[in-house]
């Protein structure tokens, strides 16, 4: 069996060496002469496969800051486990020092101070100067994309996801799964995909109307490298059409489907495959169930919880990798196959420091090219904020609270509702809110901005359903969200409990009495799955208060009290 | 396999028969169920294969799954639904697999139970929860 210590290389602990002492002395300049280029990428090559993961993109062609969460509760066998530890905790576990790049990079804490001194990261011209660099000492590692790329931005949805089709060919990937992508429509998700020059994987994308696998995704795919032969399996995310309105892509049916993972994993086997890669789009805690469940994945590239691991996790034999989200990381792993089984390997989480590593100067024209027909209005400063603005987090960002504020101001609704997804970039205090800002928050393509009237004992419902899909002690009942976010409403969640019993207190903030069953409220919300929804876009919504407020200052709150996280 | 007339009759009306009997309470449990089909024998778990989802993509048709390896018969029960009774699959000797798939209608989030008689006469039982949700927001 693998020795972890001895192949694994901790490319954000190494990196973080170079952190020295606190981050309040440094001036930007400094933060940056002490990160190179050279330092991110170092990477002794090894075996003889190697593999390039990117995931959770989100349509983000340019640089963002984005803010890990703060709280991400792990319940379950998972209490405590990684991916659900944040903070001083995470920085302890990893060695990673206060204020070295690595904090910035994959902790909450200081943001706005690290995000002065250390930068913007990702952008998809500097990706691919990772991936060139990744090829000059491998030019057959295998690229591979977990999903969740045609979707996010502006251009994103005024292209219907061909700016990123178009960005992500010149990138050249070996192959690709879904989420997301699939509320373009099922109509234009067949147009992008029969176009794509590389392969398209779901092993559990069924027909819905027969429950059989759907013939327009493979369920793997096979390559050559370095004299081995790899399989590479699809993993769709499971509940799209639960999480997402099914009504936009009624032909397909989805599922974590284990089984029939197992029965892929077997064939491809007996076909002669000495290493098995499932490119997965589960979330981590599914993978991690299901690397219990399925015998004979070597490698899982973990998508969809936008989590960013500095070491693999390793469940059995089985390795999970998992490399963040918005362009801010991208994974190497490098694997020595022989004999028919993974022999060893070595890793490394290469953050994308935007201003450390030199854009690619043709990506960087071909990203201002799908820019160009919308820099204009997409451009356009709406507002300022004096405020963090970020959006992880199990319970409220602050993003999400101005989202909140608009719908209750613009809406005229004594609550809102604001969808728990994990994408969105963040600002720092004195950022131009532009519209392009803005639509990075809130892009899709169900964006009504519902008005309605719900009972409290609805309301109750909503936030125990929504509470069991992150908080069911089983993850494959887990749908990898964050928690619906509210405004004007207070209430209490204790996450030991079983769904029905964890919410508690809910309370009406504008006159601070207790929400009655009986009473109608007045709520506005919006990412509504529900088919025929009304509503304005949330983004006009959105604009219009930024417009009125200028400035916007939104500092947290504690309108939910959590409950249940420590002791049994 | 072949679905009894009775049943195929419940699976039918089975819209019909909750708005109809709105005393649910008069049902029989799915113990009483069980042991009805049993003769009140023992039931061992496993030995059953019930592939049914974790979340259910529309709670008002849910495909399901069931198999045992020489199966004579497998009953299955909706245990949360007003009239917990699905269907029981009948396997005569001609029969060329001892598996059955269909669609079943979920009131809300429940166990699925389906529980085999076997060839020597032994009974084996399978459960798998099955939630039915109003929808989420995903990563």
């Amino acid at each position: 069996m693998i020795s972890r210590r001895d192949f694994l290389q901790v490319g954000m602990a190494a990196s973080a060496l170079v952190g020295a002492s606190g981050f309040g002395n440094w001036s930007k300049l400094a933060a940056q002469q002490a990160l190179t280029q050279d330092e991110l990428l170092q990477f002794d090559t090894f075996g003889n496969v190697s593999l390039i993961h990117v995931t959770d993109i989100h349509a983000q062609l340019k640089p963002v800051y984005f803010r890990e969460p703060e709280v991400n509760i792990g319940v379950g066998a998972n209490k405590g486990e990684v991916p659900h530890i944040t903070g001083a905790t995470f920085r302890k576990m990893y060695g990673i020092e206060d204020g070295s790049p690595a904090h910035y990079a994959l902790t909450y804490d200081d943001f706005t101070a690290l995000a002065q001194a250390y930068g913007r990261m990702g952008g998809m011209d500097r990706v691919a100067t990772v991936v060139n660099a990744i090829r000059a000492d491998r030019p057959d590692a295998i690229l591979l994309d977990g999903g969740d790329t045609w979707h996010g931005s502006y251009t994103c949805h005024h292209t219907e996801g061909q700016d990123m089709v178009n960005v992500m060919n010149a990138l050249k990937p070996d192959a690709m799964t879904f989420h997301w992508e699939f509320t373009l429509g099922q109509d234009r998700v067949r147009e992008l995909v029969e176009g794509l020059p590389f392969a398209a994987l779901g092993q559990n994308i069924f027909d819905a109307e027969w429950d059989e696998p759907s013939e327009e995704f493979a369920p793997y795919e096979f390559f050559e490298r370095g004299g081995t032969k790899i399989a590479v399996i699809g993993q769709a995310f499971p509940y799209t059409p639960i999480a997402n309105p099914s009504w936009l892509f009624p032909d397909y049916s989805f599922g974590i489907r284990d089984e029939r993972m197992q029965e892929m994993v077997n064939e491809v086997r007996g076909q002669g495959a000495e290493l098995v890669v499932v490119l997965s789009h589960n979330g981590f805690d599914v993978d991690k169930q299901m690397a219990t469940v399925v015998e004979g994945i070597d490698v899982i590239l973990s998508g969809h919880t936008h989590d960013a691991v500095p070491e693999p996790v390793l469940v059995g034999e089985t390795m999970i990798v998992a490399s963040g989200s918005n362009g801010k990381f991208v994974s190497r792993v490098d694997l020595d196959v022989r004999d028919g089984r993974m022999m060893g390997f070595r890793h490394k989480l290469i953050p994308v420091f935007s201003d450390v590593i030199e854009p690619d100067a043709e990506m960087t024209a071909l990203i201002d090219e799908q820019r160009a027909p919308f820099e204009a209005e997409m451009g356009e400063v709406i507002g300022q904020t004096d405020s963090l603005l970020y959006r992880r987090g199990n319970f409220n960002g602050t993003w999400d609270d101005l989202i909140c504020d608009a719908l209750l101001s613009e809406r005229e609704a004594e609550i809102a509702l604001s969808p728990g997804v994990r994408w969105g970039p963040s600002l720092i205090p004195g950022d131009d809110i532009t519209r392009e800002d803005i639509w990075n928050v809130t892009s899709m393509s169900y964006p009504e901005a519902y008005r309605t009237e719900m009972t409290g004992e609805f309301l109750k419902v909503v936030l125990e359903d929504v509470a069991d899909n992150i908080f069911n002690p089983n993850p494959y009942y887990q749908q990898g969200g964050d928690m619906v976010r509210t405004g004007g409403l207070g209430y209490r969640i204790d996450v030991s409990r079983p769904q029905g019993e964890r919410i508690s207190d809910l309370t009406l903030l504008g006159s601070g009495e207790a929400i009655e069953a009986d009473r109608s409220y007045v709520v506005a919300g919006w990412a509504s799955v529900n088919e025929g929804t009304e509503g304005p876009p949330i983004w006009d919504v959105v604009e219009s208060h930024v417009r009125k407020l200028g400035t916007v200052s939104v500092s947290g709150n504690d309108d939910v009290t959590v409950t249940g996280v420590e002791g049994e | 396999m072949e679905f009894t007339r009775r049943e195929t009759l419940v699976i039918g009306a089975a819209a019909a028969a909750v708005a109809a009997l709105p005393m649910p309470a008069m049902a029989a449990t799915t113990d009483e169920l069980i042991a009805e089909f049993t003769g009140g024998a023992d039931v061992a778990e496993g030995g059953v294969d019930l592939d049914a989802p974790e979340i259910a993509e529309n709670g008002n048709t849910v495909p399901i799954e069931v198999g045992a390896e020489g199966a004579t018969a497998i009953m299955v029960l909706a245990a949360g639904n007003p009239v917990p009774p699905v269907a029981t699959f009948n396997f005569g000797p001609l029969a060329g697999a001892t598996r059955a798939k269909t669609r079943i209608r979920l009131a809300t989030s429940q166990d699925v139970i389906a529980v085999a008689k076997l060839a020597d006469g032994s009974f084996a039982k399978a459960t798998k929860a099955v939630k039915v949700t109003i929808g989420g927001c995903g990563g």
